[in-house]
């Protein structure tokens, strides 16, 4: 009995922290496709007195990936929650293509959901699943029923479940140059916020691991810039440079072994790689000029960095084992910050076109550019695994928000947040 | 107090907003190590909080802000005598100083804090070239991290991209 009450006492604590976390960050959708599939959520079964609402989650997620367009449960003519006591025509009326149904029963240490995707035209079942989790993570559940249904009906594999790491910074209004800086962790819906880092000094260029479980940054706190890990589950941090000048940039080889950064120890901005278990590093770049912003290729044979060797920024490619380099961009006067999507056909950066910062996406076979994003001031480009849509930073009311806009600029949507400036969003690799 | 005056516009505003805001130490070397914490959060920085601090020595008040163009790292003309002032400030009495190089927020971070960097290091050279001892100048860029002003325009990008000698 003591066992008992001590837990729901410890899954209150964490109710009520989540509560404050889903505070932070709020979801406007600015566009989503022409033609959205409609997909009707029923309420699940046994989900009354959860602490979440675990359908209107999974509703939520579709409809921020712009591709669905969820029926309005005040216009649902039936809740059925089992296969006996669904009706199609009551779904076909509304429009809806699809339809979920589902419930939720408490078992030993948490939850189990049970959710059934319907495809309402040809009147049959496509998907049926049971997931359990914990007590805590109904969430995690309602995001993993989101990512099975959207991976079902788009063929893509949904990245609802994955996480985000950015900088939120809160400024002395009487003193900008004071502020509290902080590194958090949250899904990928910008919910259950958790602080990895708090400094009174500059936080930036966080990277996540390709595995997941760590994030490279940067960090002023020596009264210097320095490049440090640190274990997201752990807190546990290790200080991976610590040269004269510039420490900055770090970029994850596709192994997770090597790190990329820049160092100007030797009285220029230059690409460094370094073996993260010998700690043995190798310059990579010789030029006067400013090299940063370093990323691996998918392959890990290449890196693309930013460079102003031509007199402005532009993207370049090394390749590691020949050291040759080669000019990637041509089209504007100011092209930096450049990443792979996942299955490397497309590189997206930071482009400036008539004197505004836009994200631009070129194709690495064409050299085609096109600006996905219509806000000023645009930056830190950070792609979803499974390269649907990227994350950015911009500023909307003069406050620094993160958005969002898919690879082909049809989905936009913004995560304002309610508290300081946020910026420099990293987006999770999937986790299995 | 003496200006040391120059006729131009932007340095003179400079002067008045240096005049207004406080001259913090630079910062304490704080937590130099890795820090190992059972926390998952890690607190960690150093503070800045700090009083004034008041150069007996100093005779005359210089403008201790320097600016530059966008995307550029060549000294300004107008700059110009007012580092060679510096530079015979520090030759008849040597201290350390510490040279702060930063960027406006347009662009991506990482490439203004190198082009933060590149701003510094052009004060530095400078104040070499004029004979200022080398080993008494420490230079660390912020890009655009730690702006003066806080605007989104002209006025507010003119006065971030600078140097600040502490």
């Amino acid at each position: 009995m003591k066992l008992i009450a001590l837990q729901s006492v410890f899954f209150l604590i964490i109710a009520s922290f989540s509560l404050i976390a889903k505070a932070q960050l709020t979801i406007e959708i600015t566009r989503g496709i022409d033609n959205p599939t409609s997909i009707a959520i029923v309420p699940f079964a046994g989900s009354t007195n959860l602490s979440e609402d675990v359908a209107g989650i999974v509703s939520a997620d579709l409809q921020r990936s712009g591709q669905f367009a969820p029926v309005d449960r005040a216009n649902m003519l039936a809740l059925p929650q089992e296969q006996k006591d669904v009706y199609f025509r009551d779904w076909k009326i509304l429009g809806a293509e699809y339809l979920v149904i589902g419930g939720i029963e408490p078992v030993t240490g948490g939850y189990q959901l049970r959710f059934e995707l319907y495809d309402v035209l040809n009147q049959r079942q496509v998907l049926k699943k049971i997931a359990t989790a914990t007590a805590t993570d109904l969430r995690g559940l309602a995001h993993y029923a989101a990512d099975q249904i959207y991976e079902q009906i788009t063929g893509i594999r949904g990245a609802f479940s994955t996480k985000i790491i950015y900088i939120e910074v809160l400024r002395n209004a009487s003193n900008p140059q004071e502020a509290t800086y902080r590194l958090i962790h949250a899904d990928a819906d910008g919910a259950r916020e958790r602080e990895l880092l708090k400094s009174s000094q500059p936080l930036l260029s966080p990277r996540w691991s390709p595995d997941g479980k760590q994030v490279a940054y940067v960090s002023f706190e020596t009264s210097r810039p320095a490049i440090f890990i640190q274990n997201i589950a752990t807190g546990a941090r290790r200080q991976i440079t610590n040269f004269k000048g510039l420490n900055g940039a770090p970029a994850w080889s596709p192994d997770g072994k090597k790190l990329a950064f820049v160092l100007s120890k030797d009285g220029n901005p230059e690409i460094y790689t370094i073996d993260l278990a010998s700690g043995n590093y190798q310059r990579i770049t010789q030029h006067f000029a400013i090299d940063t912003e370093p990323n691996f290729s998918g392959d890990g044979k290449g890196i693309i960095f930013t460079s102003n060797r031509g007199g402005q920024p532009q993207i370049y490619q090394v390749d590691l084992a020949s050291g040759r380099i080669e000019r990637l961009t041509f089209y504007g006067d100011y092209n930096a910050r450049a990443s792979l999507s996942p299955d490397g056909k497309t590189m997206v950066m930071v482009h400036r076109e008539q004197g505004i910062f836009h994200i631009a996406a070129q194709d690495v076979k064409t050299g085609d550019l096109r600006i996905l994003t219509e806000t000023e001031l645009d930056e830190s480009p950070s792609i979803a695994p499974n390269g649907a849509m990227l994350l950015y930073a911009t500023q909307a009311n003069g406050k620094g928000i993160l958005a969002a806009v898919s690879l082909d600029a049809g989905v936009k949507f913004k995560l304002p947040s309610k508290r300081g400036d946020v910026r420099e969003p990293a987006w999770s690799p999937f986790f299995n | 107090m003496n200006v040391f005056k120059t006729g131009l516009g932007l340095v003179v505003l400079s002067a008045v907003l240096a005049g207004c805001s406080s001259t913090s130490t630079p910062a304490d070397t704080g937590n130099t190590g890795p820090v190992e914490d059972t926390n998952t959060s890690v607190d960690v920085g150093t503070t800045t909080g700090g009083g004034i601090v008041e150069d007996e020595d100093e005779v005359v008040a210089l403008e201790t802000i320097f600016y530059f163009d966008f995307d550029q790292s060549t000294i300004k003309p107008e700059v110009r005598a007012l580092l060679t002032a510096h530079a015979a400030k520090l030759k008849a009495s040597p201290r350390s100083i510490r040279l702060e190089g930063h960027a406006d927020e347009r662009g991506t971070r990482e490439y203004n804090i190198a082009l933060g960097e590149r701003r510094a290091n052009a004060v530095r050279d400078f104040l070499i070239l004029q004979g200022v001892d080398a080993s008494l100048i420490e230079t660390i860029s912020y890009g655009e991290e730690k702006p003066v002003a806080l605007g989104h325009d002209d006025q507010a990008w003119s006065l971030n991209r600078r140097v600040e000698l502490k």
